[in-house]
């Protein structure tokens, strides 16, 4: 296998002659300067490709190329940042000598030799953009378009998107971290609408992962997503109103993790951790859900679109135990925020891009499965919600208050699922969420591939999952009273 | 900082005719290209200390062509020669792809903008980065100091940037201008019963000298904070809600989302077909102001160069047009609004009451100061969204309220609003006072 680190090395700063001696000169300049702890570079070179169809056919297409480095220095608590989009050794050299505004008095730093950081081989150092010819990346558009509409005649607009990322980065810290990677992503996204009667309704669905196009080729992937689309809209023509109020509602597996995300993943972010600001501050080796609950961020999973090789900041991801046995065992840390707190990176250190400062995010955020079938969980309820799919979601972290809005559901009457119900938000506390969980299911799963996680108008792409929930008391935000 | 004058704007308007030149010579029927630059300096300090410095410096150009009537666009970061014929190349490479589309094609030369008006967008803010630092530190101290429960901070932050805007198409038209917009905001934790509760406010204007002061927004910052205290749930219920002014400008914009025509002509509005239609009560108006000077949502012309134009958008609670680029507008068989891009300043017009005065009418309801998540049905209409704000008794907030949500359909909220307040906040691109809405589900324990 190529290895990413040289890949990267190659793509990025060798055809700007860059080398290692320049890296550390530049790093070295920001040390020498008063009271800064530590520096880091970031390239970045990215490649995108996206394609639309509507109507039957593919309309749209476009190409973008996004380059650049940026420049970070710390001092204490304090942070300076500049960034330049070109990768040339000038506009490095200017970005740094910008943020050496933020030096104090003090101790000179120093620069540790660079020395290569390997990072995991979770995926291939692909180049997806070229991964399928244009010729069958229309036709595989064109495919899932007839598959949609040769489902139901019900079927009124298709709109079925592809998108490649060919994302190249490489870091240099002062520490001595160099570490490269090659972050190949490809979503594909169908989206339908459909009328009966006059009434008309939306269904979405769609997936991805860090492969080539060819993944949607596979198992008739992108087959099954026109087929998914198509089933939540139609179901939700006969969605009746959602009820209103508090009451058990029990979680199908998989997406509806981002229960996790916003109820407990953000507020355990080490920044709003060290700060203060977050729900859950000071509150490790407390109780913080039922014992039926364990949750993970685990950046190491193959090919998932939440996972990666290294972090932002080059340290390699991990699975970190967020909650075990419903007992709260560690913060996600980048290394400005693990420093502060005295304990290491988790390898959480992730930022949008080479424009933007890295900060503790999310990877993959699941819970581990328990040991009830699903349909006991759902035979155990009298009357409640059984929710599948969701929209996004939103947190307080320092409220703690969250919400996530179901796209499909369904009322439980007497252990059986009742009449499909129309979208509603549900809306709890984070620290309170997970201590009512009554019954953890056996079916583990991870979402699809789709999820975009944004925190201070940073977007970087994640993933969940969960098995069935059963949480006893959560406010449904529906209509019918 | 704010230095954008290297090269030149007159380089950059070469660029757009390089490129436009290039797809020519590739065989492009049409071509449009936009370039935008942006530098700025942003600055955060948290408990009475600097936290992060930060210095913006963007460049992006966006190119699209037509080959015959197929469509393909590209872009990129890097303004070199080499780079400009090579994303013009990728978007033409992607046109010979692209399936044929009669509606496609440049807006109508007869609607550009031949002819612009200085918006007056431009007040380059001359302030370093010490400076800048002083003011966020002044923001935060007055809300730090505002009341003992103010125990944390997220911070304040002070920014400032500039930018330069360039559009260019093959009917021969170019035009740009310089903005700017510079902001100001503050973000601190209250605590009471070992509760925490947050909120924030901020400043936002094209000219500094109309920022507020950095002692009101820290001031305004930590009283919203400290009146969230000690908030509790409500009981599930039928009542009347009242959104203040920053959540009426959402409800506006679910509003102008749905007569877009995206998603217009893909019938994915639950206002489809509803222009000549009574949808707000019969004393409602709005209207499409593009020309205010100084404006955040100014624009001499939209992106696609086609001339924004002052327009009444609801009369008498009835809809007067759809908001269309050329494209859906085609696809609608009617003709574009100047809206490529959005809205450009839309004002609902202000009633006379204040907000105590709609609290009076309100009598006993919700007053949301918060809304929270997307469950926001854009083609059934259905609203269903995480809300916190103040439980209302004959006209006086008596306590606040968190964790419930409030729930109805969008088409009936409208028909049910009562009364828009005075109260409206210009520094919006919708700008609108509060609005009372007749009745809502709010489910809560």
């Amino acid at each position: 296998m190529t290895d990413s680190h040289e890949l990267a090395r190659r793509l990025i700063v060798a055809p700007a002659g860059i080398g290692d001696s320049d890296l550390e000169q530049v790093l070295g300049g920001l040390m020498s300067q008063g009271g800064i702890d530590d520096a880091d570079v970031y390239f970045q070179l990215s490649r995108y490709q996206s394609w639309s169809l509507e109507d039957g056919r593919v309309k749209e297409g476009s190409h973008g190329i996004d380059q650049g480095v940026g420049v970070r220095a710390i001092s204490g608590e304090k942070t300076g940042f500049a960034y330049a989009d070109e990768i040339s050794l000038p506009a490095l050299r200017e970005a740094s000598g910008t943020v050496r505004a933020i030096a104090r008095q003090g101790q000179r730093g120093r620069v540790r030799a660079l020395r290569h950081t390997a990072g995991h081989r979770l995926y291939l150092p692909i180049d997806p953009l070229d991964s399928l010819p244009v010729e069958e990346k229309i036709r595989l558009l064109e495919a899932v378009d007839a598959e949609a509409r040769g489902l139901d005649s019900r079927v009124r607009q298709v709109m079925v998107s592809l998108v490649g990322v060919h994302d190249v980065i490489l870091v240099a810290g002062a520490d001595g971290t160099l570490a490269g990677d090659v972050r190949p992503l490809v979503r594909m996204s169908v989206s339908v609408v459909a009328e009966q009667d006059g009434r008309r309704e939306h269904g979405a669905s769609g997936g991805g992962a860090r492969v080539g196009f060819g993944y949607f080729l596979e198992q008739e992937r992108a087959l099954g997503y026109a087929r998914e689309a198509v089933r939540q809209a139609l179901l939700n023509l006969d969605a009746v109103e959602a009820p209103a109020g508090d009451m058990t509602v029990v979680l199908g597996p998989g997406w509806p993790g981002v229960l996790l995300h916003e109820a407990v993943g953000h507020g355990l972010e080490g920044d709003f951790n060290r700060k203060g600001s977050s729900a859950f501050a000071g509150r490790l080796g407390e109780k913080v859900a039922s014992p039926l609950c364990t949750v993970v961020d685990d950046g190491t999973l193959e090919r998932r679109r939440g996972s990666l090789n290294i972090d932002d900041e080059g340290t390699p991801t991990r699975c970190t135990t967020l909650i075990e046995n419903g007992v709260l065992k560690n913060y996600m840390q980048d290394k400005l925020n693990a420093r502060l707190m005295g304990t290491v990176s988790t390898g959480n250190g992730r930022r949008e891009s080479y424009a933007h400062l890295p900060m503790p995010r999310m990877t993959n955020t699941y819970m581990l499965p328990g040991e009830h079938q699903p349909e006991e969980i759902i035979a155990s309820v009298q009357r409640g919600l059984y929710a599948v799919n969701f929209g996004g979601g939103q947190v307080d972290i320092t409220s703690g208050k969250f919400v996530f809005s179901a796209s499909e559901a369904y009322l439980i009457e007497n252990g059986k699922l009742a009449a499909p119900v129309r979208g509603a938000t549900l809306i709890g506390s984070g620290p309170e969420v997970l201590t009512r969980v009554s019954m953890v299911g056996n079916d583990l799963e991870l979402d699809q591939g789709v999820g975009t996680c944004g925190k201070d108008g940073q977007s970087v792409p994640v993933g969940v999952g969960q098995p069935t929930l059963r949480i006893d008391g959560l406010t449904v935000g529906g209509t019918s009273t | 900082m704010n230095d954008i004058s290297n090269p030149s704007p007159q380089e950059y308007y070469a660029i757009i005719e390089t490129v436009l030149e290039e797809a020519r010579r590739l065989g492009a029927d049409a071509a449009e290209a936009a370039l935008s630059l942006e530098t700025g300096l942003s600055v955060n300090v948290r408990l009475g200390e600097l936290e992060t410095l930060e210095y913006h410096r963007d460049k992006g150009l966006g190119v699209t062509v037509y080959l015959g009537e197929s469509k393909g666009s590209a872009s990129s970061s890097d303004l070199s020669r080499a780079a400009i014929a090579e994303t013009v190349r990728a978007a033409c490479d992607i046109a010979r792809y692209t399936g044929a589309d009669p509606c496609h094609g440049l807006a109508p030369r007869e609607r550009m903008a031949w002819d612009y008006p200085d918006l007056d967008l431009d007040h380059p803010w001359p302030i370093d980065a010490q400076a800048a630092i002083e003011r966020a530190l002044a923001c935060e101290s007055a809300a730090r100091d505002f009341d003992r429960r103010i125990v944390n901070s997220e911070g304040a932050s002070v920014s400032s940037h500039r930018g330069l805007h360039i559009y260019g198409n093959s009917h021969g038209f170019i035009g740009g201008y310089p903005s700017t917009r510079h902001s100001l905001s503050c973000s601190v934790i209250g605590e009471q019963d070992q509760a925490m509760q947050r909120d924030y406010w901020y400043s936002t204007a094209r000219d500094p000298a109309q920022l507020l002061a950095p002692e009101e927004v820290g001031r305004i910052a930590a009283e919203r904070t400290v009146a969230r205290l000690g908030a509790r749930r409500l009981g599930t219920r039928q009542a009347p809600v009242l959104f203040s002014a920053e959540m009426a400008a959402g409800l506006i914009g679910h509003f102008l989302r749905a007569i877009r025509g995206g998603a217009l002509y893909r019938q994915a509005s639950f206002l489809l077909d509803s222009l000549g239609q009574s949808l707000f009560p019969h004393w409602m108006q709005m209207s499409e102001q593009p020309h205010l000077p100084a404006a955040l949502g100014s624009a001499p012309f939209d992106n696609e160069g086609v001339a924004t134009r002052p327009r009444k958008l609801v009369d008498d609670g009835v809809l007067q047009g759809y908001v269309l680029d050329s494209y859906s507008a085609r696809r609608l068989g009617m003709e574009t609004t100047g809206n490529a891009g959005g809205v450009h300043n839309l004002v609902v017009e202000p009633g006379e009451q204040d907000r105590e005065a709609l609290l009076r009418e309100m009598g006993s309801g919700l007053l949301v100061t918060e809304l929270m998540g997307q469950g926001v049905n854009g083609v059934t209409g259905d609203y269903s969204r995480g809300a916190a704000g103040f439980w209302v008794e004959h006209g006086e907030i008596q306590f606040p309220v968190e964790e419930i949500t409030i729930a109805g359909n969008l088409r009936e909220m409208y028909r049910q609003i009562l009364a828009v307040g005075a109260d409206v906040n210009p520094q919006r691109n919708i700008r609108t006072g509060s609005i009372l809405v007749q009745n809502m589900t709010i489910a809560g324990e």
